[in-house]
């Protein structure tokens, strides 16, 4: 696969858990469609199973996970659950209200980024484009080493 | 002595003195900048006289306590009864939200608030959901039991209670069911269905969202008519304004939705054959306070007057008591940084003095650390100590609409008044706000605001201190954010187990006759379902019991789902 120009990142935006506060998700969802990116959006709530099977057949490089209400205790069970259905290659992003140490345990289990409130939605697209362009060739020597 | 007054020469001085002001402030100024307030309203750098239609006519505020209520809606306001001071609360088990209310009580607060776990919001029980996420945003409470424990040493005869409670009320029935078990009257109990507005939480607070749009307009007409009748003291229609402030909403649009909202309501009861005056008194409102100073100091001061004619002229009410705009309000979480968070009790402070000035009649002050965590002891201290230094320092209580009168303060209260009654007649002319939100028009317009916030702060153009000006090294951010607060594992892990205990416990066929009385309500258009949940809450449902039965009697919905 080409890594040029042409590239469109393809990213999920979505929120697991019980909380419902959705401002975040749905302007980093609005911000990534603007910056040319292929945007597979969900309302809050979803499960990790979910996400999961959604990741899968969408095919995205990115998987962010908006969180407001302490939902990001459950994102290192994501985390097992996406290398657990062989998707270790794609990015996964967390933004959203988190404590400095709660940060630490989520880079821990594989998380690539925590976006604190006060990110420029600029910094959060340039950054996801770039761990989307990772993730293609991390997949693509997952593909040749097999 | 002075001379004879001259009108025609003052006048002639006065214009003088306009153009040489005018003149020197364009020599002076540079580069002028562009200023409008967030609602869209231009700012000009000065205003007089010429800005204000009301100056010089007799009274044109008229008084506090009388309509149109725009310089307050009690004769005395903050000089005699100053507001009630009620902080959020809810974390961990029972016992752990009981250890911090009473201490909350004991600095000051004066009545009860009751935040539960994201799970009972939800309408979940504890052992549906991750259990890492239990009680780490408020209460874990299922049942009965629970609230007698929540709410120990709390006199249900005196004490004011809100509860953040969506329809179908579940925390309402287990509070009455608790106040029947201690002998208290129905009568005497007070406070307030916090946001019982189930049309905000379809738009900007998916958190609340259990039972379908149509399932939820039925069960909160329920919920009016039957604490009309049986727990007259109690505040049943919350209307919120505050869910769609957070989400984005401009001030101006944000009080025009509610208004909607409230008369979206109020028109519902009427249809029922209620009688305005009978549940009106009941209304409350609760709003969202922004940094935006004298925009927010409008906003309450323009509500307050287009509420009052709404209820006597739309609604055809004719009680002073139905045209009083009550509102608690709460200082917002989203101009709260992460960087920097010492900053935010400043903040705070004045978002405080915002709505103080507003002529609230209830204060929730955020806590500082509120932009990373659940507060913690520290930053709740800190939130009523504002509170009391405000009220008790500052003096700003001693005198009723100290910004009344004011060029300024009088042009943008009439200017967010025009604004206001131009977004309400687009949800008008959409069907009334029902219609604009099962449309998706309202999520739409407040979506396409919180971009606009977004970009104005991305782009430096709203200033955010310590965010995107006057930023400090990350290693000093970090050293003032204190460490977060979690509840204990054994403990919940115990309070789960208990639950356990308490759900094997009960007669089988006890739950599901409890469960069919439920079904029978919701089937039947002329029960009040309500009523079915309060008899379930006595027969010992759990909160997940309840929700669950009326989700599959009275529909689930989904948010509508587009960025």
């Amino acid at each position: 696969m080409s890594l040029d120009e042409s590239f469109r990142p393809r990213v999920l935006v979505t929120k697991i858990g019980l909380d419902g506060h959705d401002r975040g998700s749905r302007i980093v969802a609005a911000a990534c469609r603007d910056a040319g990116m292929e945007v597979i959006y969900t309302p809050p709530w979803q499960t990790i199973a979910a996400v999961v099977k959604l990741a899968l057949e969408e095919d995205v490089d990115v998987v962010g996970i908006s969180s407001l209400a302490t939902d990001h205790l459950i994102v290192p069970k994501l985390m097992a659950a996406l290398r657990d259905a062989g998707l270790g290659h794609m990015r996964v992003v967390v933004g959203g209200i988190v404590p400095d140490d709660e940060e630490a345990m989520l880079l821990k289990s594989g998380v690539r980024r925590v976006f604190h409130p006060g990110s420029t939605m600029d910094e959060i697209t340039t950054t996801m484009r770039e761990y989307a362009r990772e993730a293609r060739r991390a997949a693509a020597e997952q593909e040749s080493t097999r | 002595m002075n001379k004879p007054f001259d009108a025609p020469l003052a006048a002639a001085a006065a214009a003088d003195a306009r153009s040489r002001w005018e003149r020197d402030y364009a020599e002076s100024i540079g580069t002028e900048r562009k200023t409008e307030n967030v609602s869209g309203i231009p700012i000009r750098p000065l205003y007089g006289a010429d800005d204000w239609a009301g100056y010089g006519q007799p009274d044109p505020l008229g008084y506090p306590g009388q309509p149109d209520y725009t310089r307050g809606i009690y004769a005395t306001m903050h000089r005699g009864r100053t507001w009630t001071q009620r902080q959020l609360v809810g974390l961990g088990t029972p016992a752990d939200y009981n250890e911090r209310l009473l201490g909350i009580m004991a600095r000051g607060a004066t009545a009860v608030s009751l935040i539960p776990c994201n799970s009972v919001y939800r309408g979940y029980d504890m052992d549906s959901v991750e259990p890492e996420l239990l009680g780490t945003c408020g209460v874990v409470l299922d049942n009965t039991d629970h609230m007698d424990r929540c709410l120990e040493g709390v006199d249900l005869n005196r004490i004011s209670c809100a509860l953040n409670d969506p329809s179908p009320f579940t925390l309402l029935a287990f509070m009455l069911a608790v106040a029947e078990r201690r002998g208290v009257d129905w009568r005497h109990v007070t406070g307030t269905s916090n946001q019982s507005d189930y049309l905000s939480h379809h738009v900007a607070n998916h958190m609340f969202y259990r039972l379908s749009l149509p399932g939820a307009r039925r069960v909160l007409l329920d919920h009016i008519a039957f604490c009309n009748e049986k727990v007259p003291r109690w505040n049943p229609m919350s209307v919120v304004g505050q869910h769609m402030q957070q989400a984005g909403a401009t001030p101006a649009e944000a009080m025009a939705f509610t208004l909607s909202t409230a008369v979206q309501n109020a028109e519902d009861c009427i249809g029922r054959g209620m009688e305005p005056d009978q549940f009106l008194p009941r209304f409350t409102f609760f709003f969202d306070i922004s940094l935006s100073f004298f925009e927010e100091v409008a906003k309450f001061r323009a509500g307050r007057r287009i509420w009052a004619r709404l209820a006597r002229e739309r609604l055809g009410a004719k009680k002073p008591a139905s045209w009083r705009f009550k509102f608690h309000a709460q200082t917002s979480g989203v101009d709260l940084t992460r960087q920097q968070p010492l900053n935010n009790i400043a903040r705070v402070a004045v978002q405080a003095m915002a709505g103080i000035f507003g002529g609230l009649q209830s204060l929730h002050t955020d806590a500082y650390d509120e932009a990373f965590q659940v507060p913690g002891e520290a930053g709740a201290r800190i939130a009523v100590a504002t509170q009391n230094i405000l009220r008790e320092e500052a003096h700003l209580t001693d005198v009723i609409d100290p910004l009344g009168g004011s060029f300024y303060v009088e042009s943008l209260t009439d200017a967010m008044e025009e604004k206001i009654l131009a977004i309400m007649k687009t949800v008008d002319d959409a069907g009334g706000m029902y219609a604009a939100v099962e449309a998706g028009l309202v999520q739409r317009m407040i979506g396409a605001s919180a971009l606009r916030f977004q970009q104005r702060v991305d782009s430096g153009e709203q200033t955010v201190v310590g965010v995107n000006a006057y930023r400090a090294a990350a290693e000093d951010d970090a050293a003032t954010r204190p460490a977060v607060e979690r509840p204990d594992p054994a403990e919940m892990r115990a309070h789960c187990e208990a639950f356990a205990a308490w759900k094997a416990s009960r007669s089988p066929a006890a739950v599901g006759a409890a469960l069919d009385a439920l079904s029978r309500a919701a089937d039947d258009p002329k029960a009040n379902v309500f009523s079915a949940v309060v008899d379930g809450a006595r027969a010992g449902l759990s909160n997940e019991e309840i929700c669950a039965r009326l989700r599959r009697d009275l529909g689930f919905g989904q948010p509508l789902a587009f960025v």
